[in-house]
């Protein structure tokens, strides 16, 4: 299209409510967000006032330092950094070799157990009967409770299934079992380098659900020792109370409640950051990769 | 590479040629093929151990349903007590409560949720690409990041009678705070908002791709016969997002009583229960909290079985009506 349209009056009356329509979305969305940032180093007295609206009042970093002062909040850390890091190495041990299987025109059974995975997406046995294997394998209140029961998800299967399909020419295959490849040494050697996009999108869908996740460790884990950072979150923001390995044991029952209120209402903001941090972090550089997932996702279901 | 490969192609391709003619019927090809692959057996054990295990494993235990599960006899030992479960679950005084918050949440967030994708979609599309369209994207995709505890952890805090912020915008503008979290005609409100405001930015994403698909040619066409902006996205790119959007929809439903469960637990307090107890959280503290474990089993299946029939109605209905299915 070389030449350029004029636009009508019609149409920069449309643009100008689009623009305007697209800020406004922007400012919502973005405004609980700043204000988060600034909460977290404000003095709590002037956020909780309402005289912090959207820049850092009385700026103090009290907050953090209680929060990397935290046995609790460390422990937490340090279990969700080894449960994502555990957990997205089996996810990916688990679909990618199993989607490339799938993938394979020449894998004689591939519909038949396509079929088995999803159905899993529709029907399930629920949240008892699961809970009920987990216990009978005796995986209670162990790190294997964080990782096996969602060691795969049909839906990533399916992805890497159309991205290997879409990506590995067929000839590629062909000319190199023709040279006697194994197809171990194939998956090993020419499928996987070829599949950097594909791998850094499972790794980081897996590795969020990981990070973000708790109901497995809600219902799996007793043992305080092994709670993810979610855990104590909701500890924190949600019940909004500290246990007491946090704060003093030795104070009165009432000063001791008060205190950790006090403490919550403090490291609250903080908490979230600090959380959520590492998406942050990784987050600008891979967002691509994560639209590119969707994207992959919704070419065919 | 690619000479390298040819040649050894061409020497390999003598040895095989001999066996070729044998192998005309079809099992025996069958068999060889299975045997030639055995790797990719191997490839998906891990996958297919995990899906009986976790999945299959789990369904097979859905029996206890009918039973009156007790843990030392084992799922199979118990004792068959047929509908029991179900017959008290349907006349227990919670049943209809349970129903009403299940099916008016997820109605709630299906009318407010999913068109503002679509609008929100077709509008960026109009955007010319540049700092400020990748700007809105950014920042609208990013809550979806959120983990729901956070998520949960910011609805509490920003709603807090006493020390939210959104309370200090309602008292600025000469209201009484509102004990939003409290108050159970609020709860449904707050679940449904708070979810647009973390999910619209990111299910933009399937629409744009969607968008980005559709014939320039068509709208050079339409402008050319003096269609408006306006008039074009309604003709041309609305039909456009049709598929898409009841693919969606058809898997939104199929979902229809699980959705933000997890949201709901984190937010759920004794005030708010009589809007905010739905089926799925129901099944966790019968259940979880107090050890029912065949009634809650049972529970869970009455929901699931919904579900099903949701799907396959919906998946009927979109079918006939628009030529668009998942099977």
């Amino acid at each position: 299209m070389g030449a350029v349209i004029k636009e009508t009056k019609a149409d920069k009356i449309f643009n100008i409510f689009n623009i305007s329509f697209l800020f406004i979305a922007l400012v919502v969305v973005l405004y609980p967000l700043i204000y988060i940032v600034s909460a977290s180093v404000s003095d709590p007295s002037q956020v909780n006032s309402g005289e912090m609206w959207l820049l850092p009042k009385g700026f103090t970093l009290e907050g953090y330092k209680l929060i990397f002062e935290n046995d609790q909040i460390w422990r937490g850390y340090l279990n969700t950094i080894f449960y994502t890091v555990l957990g997205t190495l089996i996810n990916l041990a688990v679909t990618l070799p199993a989607a490339y299987a799938l993938a394979r025109k020449d894998f004689v059974g591939r519909g038949f157990l396509t079929g088995l995975f999803v159905l899993t997406m529709f029907f399930s046995g629920g949240l008892i009967p699961t809970y009920l294997l987990v216990k009978d394998l005796g995986l209670i209140d162990t790190v294997w409770a964080m990782v096996l029961p969602n060691a795969a998800a049909v839906w990533n299967i399916i992805i890497c299934r159309i991205f290997f399909q879409v990506t590995i020419p067929t000839e590629l295959e062909e000319s190199a079992r023709m040279d006697g490849c194994s197809n171990f040494k194939m998956f090993m050697k020419i499928v996987l380098p070829l599949s950097a996009p594909i791998i850094a999108v499972m790794a980081l869908f897996y590795g969020v659900g990981h990070w973000n996740g708790y109901f497995n460790a809600l219902i799996y884990l007793s043992d305080k020792n092994l709670y993810p950072l979610q855990l104590v979150l909701r500890e924190i923001l949600v019940m909004q109370e500290m246990s007491s390995s946090a704060t003093n044991i030795s104070e009165s029952m009432a000063t001791a409640l008060h205190s950790k209120e006090q403490l919550a209402a403090i490291i609250k903001y903080g908490v979230m950051i600090v959380s959520t941090l590492p998406i942050i972090i990784v987050y600008p550089f891979l967002q691509r990769y994560f639209v590119k997932g969707v994207m992959i996702g919704s070419l065919k279901g | 590479m690619s000479t390298s490969t040819a040649t050894v192609l061409q020497q390999e391709e003598e040895k095989p040629k001999s066996n070729v003619p044998k192998e005309k019927k079809k099992k025996p090809k069958k068999n060889r093929k299975i045997l030639e692959n055995w790797q990719l057996y191997l490839f998906v054990l891990p996958a297919l151990l995990y899906f009986v295990i976790f999945h299959y494993i789990p369904m097979y235990g859905l029996q206890i349903a009918f039973k009156d599960f007790i843990p030392a006899l084992g799922i199979w030992g118990s004792e068959w007590v047929g509908f029991e479960h179900f017959a008290r679950f349907f006349d227990s005084y919670y049943f209809w409560n349970l129903l009403k918050n299940t099916l008016s949440i997820n109605v709630y967030e299906l009318v407010v949720g999913f068109p503002l994708p679509i609008i929100l979609a077709l509008l960026l599309n109009e955007v010319k690409d540049g700092i400020y369209k990748k700007s809105v994207q950014t920042v609208t995709y990013a809550p979806h990041f959120i983990s729901v505890v956070v998520m949960a952890g910011m609805i509490i805090a920003f709603l807090s009678p006493a020390t939210g912020i959104v309370n200090h915008f309602i008292e600025l503008l000469g209201f009484e705070p509102i004990r939003f979290l409290a108050d159970p005609d609020w709860f449904k409100s707050v679940f449904v908002l708070s979810g647009v405001w973390q999910n619209t930015g990111w299910g933009t994403i399937i629409y744009l791709a969607a968008l980005a698909g559709v014939d320039m040619q068509q709208h050079e066409a339409a402008i050319v016969d003096g269609a408006s902006r306006l008039q074009r996205i309604l003709y041309i790119n609305i039909p456009a997002l049709v598929p898409t959007m009841v693919i969606l929809l058809i898997l939104n439903i199929g979902n229809f009583l699980a959705v933000g469960f997890e949201k709901i637990l984190l937010l759920q307090n004794p005030l708010n229960l009589e809007s905010s107890n739905v089926i799925a959280t129901f099944v966790y503290t019968a259940g979880l909290l107090e050890a029912q474990y065949s009634f809650a089993a049972a529970v869970g299946l009455f929901n699931a079985i919904i579900n099903a029939i949701l799907l396959v109605v919906v998946n009927q209905i979109a079918k006939k009506t628009s030529e668009t299915s998942l099977w």
